[in-house]
């Protein structure tokens, strides 16, 4: 069978030098999108610096927006640190015995949690629970006009809707961290004393030994870049949602989708700046098998 | 005699979105205390005109003033304080979801610091009383009202910093025939009494005829040629049924006429 007479116009677009500069096009295309967005959230998040500090917002808009994004998230965000714990504890329990080291567990389950767990499964929750939400939220107020209306009745949108979330998200994540941390430390210690026998002195004395105020510092420093960068992202595709339901349904999923994604590339990033200035202040560090 | 200057002012208008022109070189001139009906099909660019007035959308090309100033010269404070000289009523309402009707039309003055707390509680009710509805509703959501309902509550919260200019987007739209006539009513009224400058973007003929002191008709540019002005009528509306333009008078009389034969076309591809 001749497949030139059910292609006609293969010998002008359909040559195989033509679908690779189609492709090159194409990539072309999606990468420059890719920039103009970022640039464009770049600007987002600037405005709304700019506006957090030129006036606050309203008392009673922040107040609510803290209340549904750092007080109703504390149950979920604390169930999960403590699981969390105890789910290290019953990973590494096998491991440890081996060498036994099992009283060590402590400041392997702590150092997790304070360092890498605590400031992701807070944030991540954040994103889930929140983020989605308020993507949600800003982008019904897009499809329905509200945001045109509060720009016509002379309020600045950004100033409006997107400083107090921004700012709740900021200055909650911390909480919200610190708790995870305090959970996972818990449900680890629980489980480690309760369920796998392990004297709770030397599992206390091994923890407090390797952690320091500076692994508090490393998990609530990265939690606050996460909870700015959720609040930016979910409050831009709010704002940029496309018409109809299809629209504000994408704009949810898709705000948790890119915060979860930043989250992770940002925790590797922070991961490794801020060992290293750790390394610059303290050039010796103390290890967890002696030394 | 000195004509009046134009309160709303827009000359040669083009508002463009990516490689789509939705207006082109439109001029309008709306003098203070004038009602002006746009009328025209979906897709014609009426709402964007709507929009474009209260700088809620930049011009591409051309100029829109109100009152003599350009809202792409005026400093953000100065487009939030010409904003409140405008009063907006939309298509849906857009109310705010999470706040109370009684919330909703206070929202102006609370945003703006406009007056102490017992002169906004009575102008709240004043407006309440003028939009025919009662106390009872101040306490309820959006959700919770009509469409009919939700409509007024919206004029109610456009007219309460008292605008020199109301704009109003498909006002009767969705509404039974009694409850647009109510509406066609209160614009009535509201010209009346707050002596204000209206655009009514409407689809809706006893709107634009029952209302308007004048009507504007455009038309969707795509089906235009390069050289076509976009307004096809400009005039009273007693003068409507004198045009001899058959895309006007198809209009307001409602007919399909040469579209339906049009929209066969392109759907055959």
């Amino acid at each position: 069978m001749s497949t030139g007479s059910s292609y006609p116009n293969e010998r002008t677009t359909g040559g195989p030098l033509w679908r690779i500069s189609e492709g090159i096009a194409d990539f072309g295309a999606v990468v420059i999108r890719m920039i103009e967005g970022l640039g464009d959230m770049t600007l987002f998040a600037w405005s709304a610096i700019l506006w957090m500090f030129s006036r606050l917002p309203r008392r009673d808009t922040l107040i609510n927006n803290m209340y549904a994004i750092g007080v109703q998230s504390l149950p979920v965000v604390a169930i999960i640190g403590a699981f969390t714990g105890m789910v290290l504890a019953v990973q590494s329990y096998t491991q440890f015995r081996n060498f036994g080291l099992e009283t060590q567990l402590g400041g392997v389950i702590n150092k997790s949690m304070f360092r890498e767990l605590g400031p992701v499964l807070a944030a991540t929750m954040l994103a889930g629970r929140v983020g989605s939400a308020m993507a949600a939220e800003l982008g019904t107020m897009r499809v329905t006009e509200q945001i045109d209306a509060l720009s016509a009745m002379g309020a600045n949108p950004i100033h409006y809707l997107v400083v107090p979330r921004f700012l709740s998200c900021l200055l909650l994540i911390p909480s919200l961290t610190i708790m995870a941390i305090f959970m996972g430390v818990v449900g680890g210690a629980f489980y480690c004393v309760q369920f796998l026998g392990i004297d709770y002195h030397h599992y206390s004395t091994n923890s407090q030994r390797f952690v320091e105020n500076w692994d508090l510092f490393y998990g609530v420093a990265k939690s606050v870049v996460f909870g700015a960068v959720i609040g930016i992202i979910s409050c831009y595709r709010g704002f940029n949602c496309l018409p109809g339901a299809e629209g504000v349904g994408r704009a949810a999923t898709t705000a948790f989708v890119y915060s979860f994604v930043s989250i992770i590339i940002l925790d590797l990033l922070l991961s490794i700046v801020l060992d290293h200035i750790y390394l610059a202040i303290w050039p010796v560090a103390p290890s967890l098998f002696g030394g | 005699m000195v004509a009046a200057s134009p309160l709303i002012d827009l000359q040669s208008l083009t508002v463009r979105f990516g490689r789509q022109t939705v207006l082109r070189n439109v001029s309008i001139s709306v003098p203070a205390g004038q009602t002006l009906a746009v009328i025209g099909e979906s897709g014609c660019g009426k709402t964007v005109l709507l929009k474009t007035i209260i700088g809620l959308l930049q011009p591409t090309a051309g100029t829109v003033e109100f009152d003599g100033r350009q809202f792409g010269n005026l400093s953000e404070r100065d487009v939030s304080a010409q904003r409140t000289r405008f009063g907006f009523v939309f298509q849906n309402a857009a109310l705010f979801d999470s706040m109370t009707v009684a919330e909703n039309i206070l929202f102006p003055l609370k945003q703006h610091r406009a007056s102490n707390d017992a002169d906004q509680e009575r102008s709240m009710h004043s407006l309440l009383t003028e939009v025919g509805l009662p106390n009872t509703v101040l306490k309820k959501y959006p959700a919770e009202l009509s469409g009919g309902m939700r409509k007024r509550v919206g004029l109610a919260r456009a007219l309460i910093m008292r605008p020199e200019a109301v704009l109003y987007d498909e006002p009767t739209t969705g509404l039974d025939p009694i409850m647009s006539d109510v509406i066609n009513e209160l614009m009535m009224r509201t010209r009346d009494k707050f002596e204000v400058t209206s655009v009514i973007v409407t689809h809706d003929m006893n709107t634009a005829r029952k209302v308007a002191d004048r009507v504007v008709m455009l038309y969707p540019l795509n089906r235009l040629k390069p050289d076509e002005s976009q307004i096809l009528f400009d005039g009273p509306p007693s003068e409507l049924d004198a045009s001899t333009d058959r895309r006007v008078t198809q209009f307001i009389r409602g007919e399909a006429g040469d579209r339906m034969m049009e929209l066969s076309e392109q759907a055959g591809g």
